[in-house]
């Protein structure tokens, strides 16, 4: 198993907040203005590192949903009541405000842009194969890439809208969606999206990423092309 | 010392001695991460294999492990990722104990540990001896979860815990360094929580 050896990997940067706002509830969508920064690879994520006036630091990984070429980078974060992180920067960053962040970072789950692939999300899960749909978008390269995004309610999708746009698969476990009834995703909604010699990109919470997983392993993808991504409220 | 983030205050002030810097204390959670699907392993199957440079490369079953000296662990795991997790309970089998068997050669200087997988993990092979490292099959005196690393995981809790390789089935030994998987996707060679080794070049 072998990731993107020469992946880009960035320092410590200071960026400065451009934009927030809360594009589905329990949300923050931050555009950040990152001094000096190192374009990333769509899948790869930064760090960001908020320090106390004593010294005192919290910092957590989040992904990026912008394409390299964007002149900022975007993040879309889940605020979860007990975060300590998420809830600053959903409750208390502003533009103008100025935090440190380091990265880019990975060389795992990340799209080289070149070879088809398989992307199923879900819920904040989306938000690293946003950043491989707009890249391909800009690359012009739409056709290598299937999407499946999965959610409780098309409310509680982040970037529901231009997911649906780009003709992603849209699973919702509590409603239903044109002819699709409620459910969650399985196996009848993966299989049409599969395209020879894919590679797999699994990402959502350690029970999402589980199931959906073993889905993709069953489907037949050999285990070296199936790249997870798990997070959650602690593993975030 | 960086300048203040305005307006964050940060929720603990109540600082415990045991955390590495820029940890924090995630109770009685264990989260799960990893870049692969959990393979499914029937213990049956599972053997471990110390190879490279060794005397007597040698493998052992599940059964043959389990006769062998018990070895545990009480205490904390670290992970990269900022979670850290006390009081946790391991117990398998020294690698000491199976180097002891293995007998490492005098150029023996660092260990590549392999995957069901084919993750990979390397470190320095000190620090996977003298009582620092084990291969362990139960938590809290159950059998390790699957999403944990069950049936058999590496244990080497002083050092962040990507290097606890889940689902381990072989330990090779080399003369020279090489990175692992997260080594060669940006992660440090070491990994030591305390001196915050996260990344090349920390």
């Amino acid at each position: 198993m072998a990731g993107v050896a020469d992946a880009p990997r960035g320092g410590w940067r200071t960026a400065t907040v451009v934009t927030t706002d809360q594009p589905v509830a329990r949300a923050v969508r931050l555009r950040l203005d990152v001094a000096d920064r190192m374009d990333h690879l769509p899948g790869q994520h930064y760090v960001v590192r908020l320090t106390a006036p004593d010294g005192y630091t919290a910092q957590r990984s989040y992904s990026i949903a912008s394409a390299p070429g964007d002149p900022l980078v975007e993040l879309c974060i889940e605020r979860l009541d007990d975060g300590e992180v998420s809830t600053y920067l959903a409750d208390v960053a502003e533009p103008g405000d100025e935090i440190e962040v380091r990265g880019p970072i990975g060389g795992w789950f990340v799209w080289d842009c070149a070879t088809p692939a398989l992307l199923v999300a879900g819920g904040f899960g989306v938000v690293p194969l946003v950043s491989m749909l707009r890249t391909a978008h800009v690359l012009d390269r739409v056709d290598l890439l299937r999407v499946a995004a999965s959610a409780r309610t098309l409310a509680e999708l982040p970037y529901a809208d231009e997911l649906a746009a780009a003709g992603a698969l849209i699973a919702l476990s509590r409603e239903g969606r044109g002819i699709r009834p409620a459910g969650r995703l399985s196996d009848a909604d993966l299989v049409p999206l599969w395209e020879p010699d894919q590679t797999a990109y699994v990402c959502g919470s350690a029970s999402f990423a589980e199931a959906a997983s073993q889905l993709v392993v069953a489907m037949g993808f050999p285990t070296g092309r199936v790249r997870v991504e798990r997070f959650g409220p602690s593993g975030s | 010392m960086t300048t203040p983030t305005r307006g964050f205050f940060g929720r603990r002030r109540e600082r415990d001695p045991r955390l590495p810097p820029g940890q924090y204390d995630v109770g009685n959670d264990w989260p799960v991460l990893t870049a692969e699907p959990s393979p499914r392993i029937v213990p049956e199957t599972w053997s471990i294999t110390v190879d490279g440079k060794v005397a007597n490369p040698s493998s052992w079953t599940w059964d043959e492990a389990h006769k062998l000296p018990p070895s545990e662990y009480r205490g904390a795991i670290h992970c990269v990722t900022t979670w850290s997790k006390f009081d946790t309970w391991f117990a398998g089998v020294s690698v000491d104990t199976l180097l002891e068997v293995a007998g490492p050669t005098a150029e023996a200087a660092f260990v590549m540990a392999t995957s069901k997988t084919g993750y990979t993990t390397n470190l320095p092979l000190a620090d996977v001896t003298g009582g620092k490292a084990w291969v362990v099959w139960e938590f809290d005196g159950k059998p390790l979860p699957i999403e944990h690393g069950g049936p058999v995981r590496l244990l080497v809790p002083h050092l962040y815990f990507w290097k606890s390789a889940k689902w381990v089935t072989r330990l090779t030994l080399m003369a020279r360094d090489q990175p692992g998987f997260w080594e060669q996707n940006g992660y440090h060679d070491r990994g030591d929580p305390w001196r915050e080794q996260r990344y090349q070049g920390d």
